[in-house]
């Protein structure tokens, strides 16, 4: 579904990501894990279409088609959905109102033609009881004022109304509480099928028990430094990083 | 805009060729060769306006009175606008398109201005209408005009033309006219004064509330006497009133100079709420052509719990200036200005509002949301102002302005004088720039750069769209998405 192959990212003049392969199939779930600085929010965000980051080297080929040729609306409406670290406000504009542009240019896209008021609320409603969110929640101005963890809920929100084919999830589970933890979780579950896959970038091992990752890489100084499966997050979660990256340990000493 | 339903066309025409031949007999629309008044002010031209228009004497001796006071005046420039000295000899004062400036056809119109129509989804006929195309029955359907009328007419609400309210009401106008902008106001007030030639009249008798809203896309004379516009509305006590001025579509417009008068009466525990929405000619990308749109609107809540509420979209025309104020005469009176300006290209816009507090307990409430895109200039000016007489007058006053380039600019003037201890005034200002994290944020949820925009800009304007009719609110916000098509830069 998705090949990453050398991908080269510098910001300004300063290269980030300095040669990324990945290979995600259909069906799988991949966990993204590393210092923090290595690069993490940086491929997330450029496998999303952000502007500003330069793809230097490499490519991304994401079902069948290059992936950097699209513009960012052209991959969410391809069925590719980021779950953003720090999500935005956008100020006055009420939760459903973004929720149902976005299902109907993804809808229209495809071909499908769009939901009616009430069609939209039917769906929306059904993933605000499977996320134990309030209803209230769609009349909120987007982010506004919403506390760290409802933001990320309120992410997840949107990826279940828009059922991407592949989810890339930055951070999401940090700062929730564990019975928020536990919700997204099933959120991301509820969305597991051979035709989709999965991508989550995280700290902590913890999601993981809920999520169970097929693939687990840890990314440090912009290249993935090893990989492995489920196992390899309970390693680090012991060890922590300095053995997999003795060289910035040298360097980071004063 | 809602269409009205219209009458079958040759109906319709018969009914509009028997009301224009009414016309003629008023002088109204006469053969263009013999009634331009010739370009240039003078008292003989002010005289002879009045005479084609059959007024009463006082109104000759009232605008007389006002283009002798015009004489001694000079333009303003305390604004932030920057405009070519206008040639006040070089324009004509008196009706009649200019002969030769009306398009025959469609074709003849500017693209630009077509290609907006469409995308506002304008049926033709009321396109053309709208482009001044020289058509023998315009949509605006006389029957759905007269229907009203009666209506109205029935709960003794008067909905009239200015000039039909000088002929068929002159005491009301006499004792109204000029009682809140006095022709001395200031000089584009006063120039209005001498050579006003038509717009509308409202009186709403005690204890009615206007079960419709007025809107004056419902009145068949309302073109080609926008120059000059004169607009009287009265709330007689315990009376309510909603008025709508303009419709949402650009009007081609061949008169550079506006320079239009409204005013509101709101007497003992009336309501009036006036809304705008104004979008002619802004003049090209380069800034050439355009609209100088300079207006005087005032409300008087003269009685004790009066209300006035003016709530305007303004995208359109090259330069706008224009202040809707609100006297707060009477004790617990309040008065309410909620504003979004736009400026895209090299537009100019110097708005806002004055809030004169004078009676006991009075409030006010100012939203103003300034959009400001390409190279265009957008300032806010507000004055409250709360007379030693004032006591516990409270203002609350939000500024917010919105930035989509790097060659835009956004000013704000907030002018405060408090004259009696006991008030209460708050003012918040802020400005933002469109950013290009939320427009990436929408973008990657699906929606295409031009939506995002459009998104954030209606999210920044709603505590002003929700002050709008409904339907206006909806045509507003498409006309917004118009105006910033390309804007992001
Ligand atoms: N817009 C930017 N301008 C300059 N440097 C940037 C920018 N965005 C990211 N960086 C730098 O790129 C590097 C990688 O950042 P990134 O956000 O991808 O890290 P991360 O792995 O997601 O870290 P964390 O775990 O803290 O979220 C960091 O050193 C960061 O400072
Ligand atoms: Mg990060």
């Amino acid at each position: 579904m998705l090949e990453i192959r050398n991908l080269h990212v510098s910001i300004g003049d300063r290269p980030i990501l300095a040669g990324i392969d990945l290979d995600v199939k259909s069906g799988e779930v991949h966990a993204i894990m590393g210092p923090n600085g290595s690069g993490k929010s940086t491929l997330a965000q450029v496998l999303a279409g952000r502007e500003g980051y330069a793809v230097t080297a490499g490519s991304v080929r994401y079902l069948e088609q290059d992936l950097l040729a699209l513009a960012p609306e052209q991959r969410a409406c391809a069925g590719i959905f980021l779950a953003f670290q720090y999500p935005l406000e956008i100020p006055g504009v009420a939760n459903v109102q973004l929720l149902r542009s976005a299902l109907n240019s993804v809808r229209r896209q495809r071909g499908e033609s769009e939901l009616d008021a009430m069609d939209f609320l039917d769906t929306v409603k059904s993933k605000l009881a499977l996320l134990d969110m309030d209803e209230s929640f769609l009349y909120r101005a987007v982010n506004e004022g919403f506390s760290g963890g409802e933001k990320k809920r309120n992410e997840i929100l949107q990826m279940a109304v828009l059922e991407p084919r592949l989810a890339i999830l930055d951070e999401t589970d940090s700062g929730l509480d564990i019975d928020a933890l536990k919700t997204v979780a099933s959120g991301v579950n509820a969305l597991k099928d051979p035709e989709r896959a999965v991508i989550l970038v995280t700290h902590y091992q913890r999601l993981l028990n809920y999520i169970v990752p097929d693939r687990v890489h840890v990314l440090a100084n912009g290249r993935i430094v090893r990989s492995g499966d489920a196992s390899l997050a309970l390693e680090l979660e012991d060890k922590g990083y300095g053995w997999l990256t003795p060289d910035t340990h040298e360097e980071a000493r004063p | 805009m809602s269409q009205p339903e219209v009458s079958h066309p040759d109906a319709r025409n018969a009914e509009l060729r028997s009301r224009i031949a009414d016309e003629y007999r008023w002088g109204f629309v006469t053969d263009i060769e013999q009634e331009v008044v010739p370009e240039g002010l003078s008292e003989a031209v002010i005289r002879l306006i009045s005479k084609k228009k059959n007024e009463p004497d006082f109104m000759l001796e009232w605008r007389l009175q006002a283009y002798r006071h015009w004489l001694t005046l000079t333009a303003p420039t305390w604004s932030s606008v920057h405009y070519p000295a206008i040639d006040y000899q070089a324009i004509h004062y008196y009706a009649a398109p200019k002969s030769g400036a009306q398009p025959k056809d469609l074709s003849e119109v500017d693209p630009e201005l077509l290609r907006t129509y469409e995308k506002l989804g304008i049926p033709l006929q009321e396109r053309e209408a709208l482009a001044g195309v020289a058509v023998d029955a315009v949509f605006d359907s006389v029957s759905v005009a007269t229907t009203f009328k009666d209506k109205l007419e029935s709960l003794g609400i008067i909905f009239c033309s200015f000039s039909e309210a000088l002929r068929e009401h002159p005491d009301l106008v006499r004792q109204y006219l000029g009682s809140v902008v006095p022709y001395t106001d200031n000089y584009f007030a006063t120039l209005n004064s001498a050579v006003f030639t038509d717009g509308s009249f409202v009186y709403v008798p005690k204890g009615m509330r206007c079960p419709m809203e007025l809107s004056t896309y419902f009145r068949i004379n309302a073109r080609n006497s926008g120059q000059f516009e004169r607009t009287l509305i009265i709330a007689d006590e315990g009376a309510t009133v909603s008025y709508l001025e303009g419709c949402t579509a650009p009007m081609r417009d061949e008169n550079q100079l506006h320079a239009a008068v409204v005013e509101l009466v709101a007497l003992k525990d009336a309501r009036i709420k006036y809304s705008t929405v104004q979008n002619w000619y802004p003049g090209d990308a380069e800034g050439r052509g355009g609209i100088y749109n300079f207006v005087t609107k005032r409300g008087d809540c003269r009685g004790d719990r009066a209300h006035i509420s003016w709530t305007q979209v303004e995208t359109g025309s090259a330069i706008t200036w224009k202040y809707p104020s609100c006297i707060l005469r009477g004790d617990d009176s309040a008065g309410e200005f909620y504003s979004v300006a736009l400026t895209n290209h090299r537009q100019q816009a110097d708005t806002g509002t004055k809030m004169i507090h004078i009676g006991r307990n009075t409030r006010s409430t100012i939203v103003s949301k300034g959009i400001s895109a390409g190279f265009g200039s957008n300032a806010y000016r507000g004055l409250v102002k709360v007379l030693p007489s004032a006591a516990n007058a409270r203002n609350y006053t939000q500024c917010d302005s919105l930035l989509m380039s790097d060659h835009c600019a956004a000013h704000t003037f907030p002018y405060i004088e408090v004259k009696n201890p006991s008030a209460t005034v708050e003012h918040e200002a802020t400005t933002s720039k469109i950013g290009d994290d939320q427009l990436f944020y929408l973008r990657s949820r699906g929606l295409s750069e031009e939506d995002a925009v459009n998104l954030i800009v209606n999210g920044f304007c709603r505590e002003v769209f929700k002050e709008l009719p409904m339907e206006f609110a909806v045509e507003a916000q498409k006309l917004l998405a118009v105006s910033l098509e390309g804007a992001i830069g």
